[in-house]
């Protein structure tokens, strides 16, 4: 725990980490790939939050739950990859504007 | 300005810079690069936090396994990645906007949040100054948070499970060994066939 860094450093880099994160989304409408690492960016945003918050409360929880973060994050990475290799299976690209083939 | 200040400043910089080339680089290995550097840097903060074991962690799952996986579904799929970069800036107004109003509520969120002097001492697992970090999430995370570690666990089978249902796949024409066909053959449709010497088959 270092009081020398006070939390609004930590908040202001995980709010603008945030938000290029959705910015990312926005931009790469199309590239599934780069709207998967803009996911990434805003979860490692939440982390920052979270332990950043941990180290000033003196709060030792804020560290367990980025870790449960980290779990979801590694497993959304995992499906959201998987998903993206059967569809270039069957479609032979990934562009997101294609992806209709389940509607009802 | 004190050093650790200045590392934060250092890797607060690198973050924001490498988070930019994520999203705006031409080619998808390149994001990711400068995703694995974001992160690498954004362990760097969580030291100065305090927070040595998820540091550790964030490097070690991040960049080791999220990271490569990504670089390996890039590498493996055949994309035309500059057919997909057509058409960018099309959504880049609205998603500058959506971006801009999000960064000023959060930085005005940021900016005016204070903590009541109670609030401070109240935590729910204090952490002790004399206790390495690593150390003192174990304890935790193994004893009160026992349900929320297998809820963990559980998360991660699933993903294990559910990506290897989507991916697995069976093409019909290929040969595989059958262990249970090959030890149920009969001696039956079999014969030795005497061939004389020189005369070939």
């Amino acid at each position: 725990m270092t009081p020398v860094i006070g939390l609004g450093h930590f908040l202001t880099v995980a709010a603008i980490v945030f938000t290029i994160g959705v910015f990312g989304i926005f931009l790469n409408r199309k590239n599934i790939i780069i709207i998967l690492m803009s996911v990434e960016l805003i979860l490692l945003a939440v982390n920052i939050n979270l332990v950043a918050f941990s180290g000033h409360l003196g709060d030792l929880v804020g560290q367990v739950f980025a870790l449960l973060i980290l779990t979801v994050a590694a497993a959304e990475a995992a499906i959201g990859l998987a998903i993206l290799v059967i569809f270039f299976r069957n479609r032979g690209s990934i562009a997101v504007d294609d992806v209709n083939m389940m509607k009802g | 300005m004190t050093l650790p200040l200045f590392f934060f400043y250092l890797f607060s910089a690198i973050v924001v810079a490498s988070a930019l080339m994520v999203i705006s680089s031409r080619n998808p290995v390149h994001s990711v690069l400068f995703l694995i550097l974001a992160f690498v840097n954004a362990a760097g903060i969580f030291l100065l936090a305090g927070a040595e074991f998820l540091a550790f962690i964030l490097i070690v799952v991040y960049v080791g396994a999220v990271a490569v996986l990504f670089l390996f579904v890039i590498m493996m799929l055949d994309v035309d990645f500059a057919e997909l970069r057509k058409g960018v800036m099309q959504h880049a107004p609205v998603g500058i906007i959506v971006g801009l109003i999000l960064l000023l509520e959060l930085l005005m969120v940021a900016g005016s949040a204070f903590i009541v002097p109670e609030a401070a001492g109240a935590g729910v697992v204090p952490i002790d100054g004399g206790v390495e970090n690593t150390r003192a999430i174990g304890r935790v995370l193994y004893t009160n948070y026992i349900y929320l570690f297998q809820a963990c666990g559980l998360v991660l089978l699933v993903a294990m499970i559910g990506a290897i249902v989507l991916t697995l796949r069976h093409k019909p024409n290929v040969k595989r060994q059958d262990i249970a066909k090959q030890v149920a053959r009969t001696r039956s449709g079999v014969e030795t066939v005497r061939i004389e010497s020189g005369k070939g088959l």
